[in-house]
């Protein structure tokens, strides 16, 4: 049973009833949207049909829509597009997050407030999309899944989120080690990088789920529709208004709806899926970095 | 920044060395300056290359050409954008929809926060606050989806308006709506997110205050206006400032993904005037002056939110 304050006392039944309901409203907001999606995707499509392009529970289950969309076209292919971008550009960024940060947050370092300040002014002015776009260009990048990658290699905010964390490492620890005659990169992986944890799973989130929710670029960068990540082909069935069973001539059988919320299904799955084993690292990591920054 | 408080207590036997010439500081970095390379050549290259791309909102900007051969035109862009209507009818726009971010979404997660706060259970808490944070990470062609399947012409809210005989309504793709729809999706995406820091500034007041208040035979409203809110001040206005200073960064993904199923009157904002006249109509010099427009502003407002932040005596931004 919950406890209140000594101060506070027991909240009125009416009170409590008013609070639950508002609660159970707000959830239900956020979840029946994508329970409906859910429902519809795996319902039998010619129930689909019959109610008119949804279902909040199917009659008869059916994985057709999934195997449609996962027989080994488009689709599939764009989802093995995201996920190999998603986890190389994590790699990377968590890479070149973590030496910058650290580098940063050493006291006295050669060049660090010149380096510090070419980076916080970026924060100021950031790059415009037609500029970035010749730079892209410029960079031979065009075509390539690099460019899905290198241009948002490193975010200022998860930057200085991670140099205040490592601030706040004791540096008694670090001059321990240097003394036992540890080199910089061996205080790094050995000592910092395993106290870091939490702060390094939620940065690492945060670029994972920028990698795989991306689509814009690849429309401009990409000529070649074939490179394409979920995103941009969702986006091109879902807000572009092309019809997916048309596109693809992969789906025979399975209503267009059915299939459709089939892929929107397959693009949020990961993200629902790794986001419970970040989430109780999200108040630890990144506030503590945040609120010293 | 923060300020580092070192111990400069030196450990017996070890002697502080004296000031080395620069060189050899340089190499005795060496680790963590090679370390920091990659990052730095990144921003080197996709920021500050890009700062430079902006010469081509100064010119007649030919593809073909390329910055260096295309011909200088002087500020003929920016006279050319100010001449605009469709410029204009963009910008109005984003202040109407940036004045309707302020007005209902800044407050939402506050008010959420201060819900949340206050469920004693923790495992509710727990639950809710997983449930509420889980949009922001969904991309917003997700959450556009999930809008189309819900409100759109044969979405779930139609279909449950003709089963009770009433005629449906058109909400998506409707010029006349969009506004509030745009703001609603945001408060939907955004709102559990935006909670977290309120949550963590809630958890730093003094529950004293709490109980000297209550004694004093203060109802939950009057706590609220005279120990959380104040307590809180210091977030609220920060998290405000920052709004402003980011004032018409409305967001990009939201706007390019709904903008054809509206119409441009109602859908364009800035920066989709930027994308469809540079990348639809291959006006490249004249997007990228009203791009370069809209980074110059951002920066005049960061720069005024920060004299606001430092009037009402808080620390805004940066200091001093």
């Amino acid at each position: 049973m919950s406890t209140y304050p000594a101060w506070q006392g027991r909240p009125t039944a009416a009170v409590r009833v008013l609070k639950g309901a508002a609660l159970a409203v707000i959830v239900l907001l956020v979840l029946f949207p994508m329970w409906t999606v859910l429902a519809t995707s795996l319902a039998d499509p010619q129930d689909v049909i019959a109610n008119g392009g949804w279902v909040i529970w199917p009659r008869t289950w059916s994985t057709e829509a999934y195997t449609a969309v996962l027989s080994g076209g488009i689709i599939s292919r764009a989802l093995l597009v995201s996920a190999g971008v998603t986890i190389a550009g994590t790699a990377l960024s968590l890479a070149s997050t973590i030496g910058l940060a650290y580098t940063l947050s050493r006291p006295r370092v050669y060049g660090g407030r010149p380096m510090l300040l070419l980076v916080l002014f970026t924060f100021l002015f950031p790059p415009g999309m037609v500029p970035l776009f010749l730079v892209v260009r410029g960079t031979g990048l065009f075509d390539q899944y690099a460019a899905l990658i290198l241009p948002f290699l490193v975010n200022v905010f998860n930057l200085v989120v991670m140099r205040g964390f490592f601030q706040s490492i004791p540096g008694e620890l670090l001059d321990a080690a240097r003394i036992d005659g540890a080199g910089e990169f061996a205080i790094l992986r050995r000592i910092v990088l395993p106290l870091s944890k939490a702060v390094i799973a939620v940065i690492g989130l945060f670029y994972a789920v920028g990698y795989w929710n991306r689509f814009f670029e690849a429309i401009i960068y990409f000529n070649d529709q074939t490179k394409w990540p979920i995103g941009t082909v969702l986006r091109q069935y879902v807000t572009g208004g092309a019809a997916i069973a048309e596109n693809s001539g992969e789906v025979a059988g399975a209503s267009p709806q059915s299939v459709q919320m089939a892929v929107v299904v397959l693009a949020t799955v990961p993200i629902v899926c790794v986001y419970p084993f970040v989430q109780r690292y999200f108040v630890k990591g990144v506030l503590t970095g945040a609120l010293k920054a | 920044m923060t300020t580092q408080i070192t111990v400069d207590v030196a450990p017996p036997g070890v002697e502080t060395p004296p000031p080395r010439p620069r060189r050899s500081r340089a190499r005795a970095d060496r680790v963590l300056l090679l370390l920091a390379a990659p990052a730095l050549l990144y921003f080197l290259v996709f920021h500050y290359g890009s700062l430079f791309g902006n010469a081509l909102a100064f010119q007649e900007y030919v593809p073909f050409l390329g910055l260096r051969d295309s011909e200088w035109v002087g500020l003929a862009n920016f006279q050319r954008m100010v001449d605009d209507p469709g410029f204009w009818s963009a910008v109005g726009n984003t202040l109407l929809i940036a004045v309707l971010q302020l007005v209902f979404f800044f407050p939402a997660p506050l008010a959420l926060a201060l819900l949340l706060h206050s469920i004693v259970g923790d495992v509710l808490r727990r639950f809710v606050q997983s449930v509420v944070y889980l949009p922001h990470f969904l991309s917003w062609v997700i959450v556009i989806a999930l809008f189309q399947h819900m409100l759109g012409g044969a979405g779930v809210l139609n279909g449950w308006f003709s089963d009770l005989g009433i005629g449906g309504i058109s909400i998506i793709g409707n010029p006349d709506l969009y506004r509030p729809l745009v703001v609603v999706q945001l408060i939907w995406k955004e709102c559990g997110w935006a909670t977290i820091i309120f949550l963590a500034a809630l958890t730093q007041v003094d529950q004293q205050l709490y109980e000297a208040s209550a004694l004093d035979g203060a109802g939950w409203g009057r706590r609220l206006w005279h120990v959380t809110l104040p307590s809180i001040r210091a977030v609220i206005v920060l998290l405000l400032v920052l709004r402003l200073g980011e004032f018409l960064s409305i967001g990009f993904e939201q706007f390019f993904l709904q903008r054809q199923a509206v119409g441009p009157e109602a859908g364009e904002v800035l920066d989709t005037f930027v994308y469809f006249t540079g990348f639809a109509d291959g006006d490249f010099g004249y997007a990228a002056a009203v791009g370069l427009f809209k980074g110059v502003v951002g920066v005049a407002l960061i720069y005024a939110a920060n004299k606001i932040a430092h009037r009402l005596g808080e620390q805004g931004v940066y200091r001093r």
